[in-house]
């Protein structure tokens, strides 16, 4: 396996055309292109890329790049594009046609924040907004993890007890636009990893049915519902993915959820992608110092681990949330599925931290005073903004 | 009944073409929900025609011409049909198409829209798809109106019609979409009429043996919106085209124009007095014909300076 020096971006792109490329033996491979920044070099990476048996579409809006994508999945291929902020509100429309066509497609979202007011730097608000697509949604922490997390999420999404599309997050410019070594599989371990993509539901001119059209709300329930199934299976199939991908790569990616030091954790913090990675310096630190501080890292966000959730929370009495994201009227995203999940632990104190919002840099001290904050806390209070409070 | 699970939908590989009994079933089959008299059940009928046995696949984009379909599981056309997002039928069709390609099927993908769906909400999607020359046929049938939602205007509606939201007559012109789709250079864009049989065949078949993207306009009559007689629907095109309103010409590679049918000299109120949408007080007939007359004057100036090969078909055949 070549280890090689790689921006997330180029990393992103290298194992996209590597996904599609194997599906050569099958119906091929095709993507839609528009560019975003931070995003854009994997669609110029995608675009300047020769498949033996694949097409890059280079379309006039994101709206059509998901377009696209759908039309060549509802054809049988193996379908991606990539995206980030604006765009991906652009595209939204077309997102959720894609979950409810039940086409495995994956979309690389570079966080970025949503303008106006115009910010091109990290913020999962733009991801989040499509949390209820009937899209699986994985947030990654390195540029390793989003290579590994990019294979597991076309194994997953195009597994038959599946069938459900696939959003693979990373952070703009923090992972996108920085390098790191990564073990980058060769196009005959991808081949090896992804079976051919079949779509069982596929147009074909032998079968007069029409897909996306009129249904009654009977019908309509049973179709969410079955969604909702298939999610429920995700935990199942994404470990078979994982034990495969150990199989195979003699490395184990993180599954729904990463923890660190939780067994015995009375706090534990909450984060995802790169915050994770400062975070899991901090706990060590505070280890060494005797605090009984834990991390979870969430990286499964739809469907979300509740029970995971759960058991690793076991310990704790006070759980604070790290959201780089805010639903205006409510507070961080991540904390309310965190508090969803936890309902009925009324020993637990759990506070949500607004951290990090238009790409504000969360530092080991920013994440330290977070920390004292918690532990120094008598009682629950509405969502914290780091940056204007503490 | 019980629904149907996506887990239980047939499986493609392993489950042959016979199975479904389709060759030689209308692309229109029983069940469809088009009202009395509209334009598409026509404009299907000439198309199923058109294509003989072959079966195409359609994107249909909201409009309704995806209504036809029926509810789920049923599905009244007798072809498999992508029923995509309002703007992305041209989007959605140009995934499938490349797929059908890379794998050696000649299969025609066939955009179905409305003149929504084609003048407004998707013509960046539609011009996109033209200017990447996409092995696509784009079918615009044009009713002049949103129909599915009630009867609003869209940028097909002609200057002074009553709409719901041009209750006051619609103070602009209609878009010319030919001249926008015959300025991509597209290979083929052509004026369907349901009155002219001959011609309709023809020009699906001409565009059926082309290659890359090819942009038909069918006048749609609507008798739910125009306020017209179900059983009148086809003289109702054939004044269209006999006054001029609508004239039948072909385009290729967006330069060479080709004159099909001249006007007769039938009245234009042949054609405005049989529907009510013509009979408010803002049309002005004086004016539209002043507008045809313009139409014409140009049209005939470019059939003249830039005529399409004598005979049929150009190079293309
Ligand atoms: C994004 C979006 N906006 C609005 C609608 C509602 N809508 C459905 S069909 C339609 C009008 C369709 O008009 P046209 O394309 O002319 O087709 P027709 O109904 O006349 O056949 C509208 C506005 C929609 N489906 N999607
Ligand atoms: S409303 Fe008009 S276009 Fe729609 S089905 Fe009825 S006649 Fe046809
Ligand atoms: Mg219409």
């Amino acid at each position: 396996m070549p280890r090689v020096l790689v921006t997330g971006n180029q990393a992103a792109g290298r194992t996209l055309a590597m996904a599609g490329e194997a599906n050569r033996t099958a119906r091929g491979c095709c993507a839609g292109a528009y560019p975003i920044t931070p995003q854009t070099e994997i669609i110029e990476y995608l675009s300047a890329h020769s498949f033996s048996k694949g097409r890059v579409v280079p379309v006039e809006s994101e709206h059509s790049a998901m377009g696209v994508c759908i039309g060549a999945s509802l054809a049988g291929a193996r379908s991606f594009t990539a995206s980030s902020a604006n765009g991906l509100s652009y595209m939204t429309e077309n997102v959720f046609a894609a979950g409810y066509y039940r086409l495995p497609i994956v979309l690389l979202a570079v966080n970025r924040t949503l303008g106006p007011p115009w910010n091109i730097w990290v913020d999962q608000g733009d991801s989040l907004a499509l949390r209820d697509a009937a899209w699986m949604q994985f947030y990654t922490d390195s540029h390793q993890d989003l290579v590994d997390t990019i294979l597991l999420a076309f194994r997953v999404a195009e597994d038959r007890r599946i069938l459900l599309p696939a959003l693979v997050a990373l952070d703009g410019f923090v992972i996108s636009h920085t390098q790191m070594v990564v073990d980058l599989p060769t196009q005959e371990q991808v081949d090896a990893y992804l079976p051919p993509c079949h779509v069982p539901h596929r147009l074909h001119t032998g079968r007069p049915m029409t897909f996306g059209g009129l249904t009654w709300p009977r019908e309509t329930a049973h179709m969410r519902h079955e969604i909702q199934e298939a999610m429920l299976r995700v935990p199942e199939v994404l470990t078979e993915a994982i034990d495969e991908f150990e199989k195979l790569f003699g490395r184990r990616p993180v599954g729904a959820l990463e923890t660190c030091e939780t067994t015995d954790a009375s706090t534990i913090m909450v984060a995802c992608n790169t915050m994770a990675r400062t975070l899991r310096n901090l706990v060590k630190h505070r280890r060494e110092r005797g605090e009984r501080l834990g991390m979870i890292r969430v990286k499964l966000f739809r469907p979300f681990p509740r029970q995971e959730m759960r058991d690793a929370t076991a310990t704790a009495q006070r759980v604070g949330v790290l959201d780089r994201n805010h639903s205006p009227g409510s507070g961080g995203i991540f904390w309310q599925e965190v508090a969803a999940s936890l309902r009925g632990r009324s020993d637990l104190l759990l506070q949500d931290y607004v951290v990090g919002l238009g790409g504000g840099d969360v530092t080991e001290d920013c994440l330290s005073g977070i920390a004292d904050d918690l532990s120094s806390r008598s009682a629950e209070a509405e969502p914290v903004w780091e940056e204007v409070a503490l | 009944m019980t629904p149907i699970r996506l887990e239980q939908c047939a499986d493609r590989e392993k489950d042959p073409a016979e199975a479904w009994h389709i060759g030689g079933e209308h692309l229109l089959r029983c069940g469809n929900t088009n009202c009395a008299g509209c334009g598409m059940s026509l404009g299907l009928q000439l198309l199923n025609q058109a294509l003989g046995v072959e079966r195409p696949m359609l994107a249909i984009p909201a409009c309704c011409g995806i209504v036809t379909a029926g509810a789920f599981p049923n599905s009244a056309y007798g072809a498999p049909v992508a029923a995509t997002t309002f703007a992305s039928s041209a989007a959605v069709a140009s995934g499938l198409v490349t797929i059908e390609r890379l794998n050696g099927q000649d299969t025609p993908v066939i955009c179905w829209a409305g003149d929504g769906g084609t003048y407004d909400i998707g013509l960046a999607t539609l011009s996109a798809a033209a200017e990447r020359n996409e092995d696509l046929i784009y079918i615009c049938y044009d009713n002049e109106i949103y129909g599915n939602t009630g009867g609003q205007r869209s940028s097909a509606t002609p200057e002074g019609i009553t709409t719901t939201t041009s209750p006051f007559g619609k103070g602009e012109r209609k878009k010319d979409i030919m001249g926008i789709m015959a300025a991509h250079a597209i290979p083929y864009a052509a004026t369907l009429s349901v009155a002219h049989r001959d011609d309709f065949l023809r020009k699906v078949r001409t565009a059926r043996r082309m290659h890359g993207f090819r942009f038909l306009l069918m006048l749609s009559p609507c008798p739910t919106g125009w306020k017209s007689e179900a059983e009148e629907s086809v003289d109702l095109v054939r004044h269209a085209v006999g006054c001029g309103l609508f004239p039948l010409y072909e385009v290729y590679d967006g330069v060479r124009y080709r004159i099909n049918v001249r006007p007769d000299g039938t009245p234009l109120e042949e054609y405005a007095a049989r529907q009510r949408r013509y009979t408010g007080s803002q049309v002005n007939l004086k004016h539209i014909r002043e507008r045809i007359a313009e139409q014409w004057h140009r049209l005939d100036a470019l059939a003249l300076a830039f005529p399409a090969a004598a005979g049929n078909d150009c190079a293309h055949d």
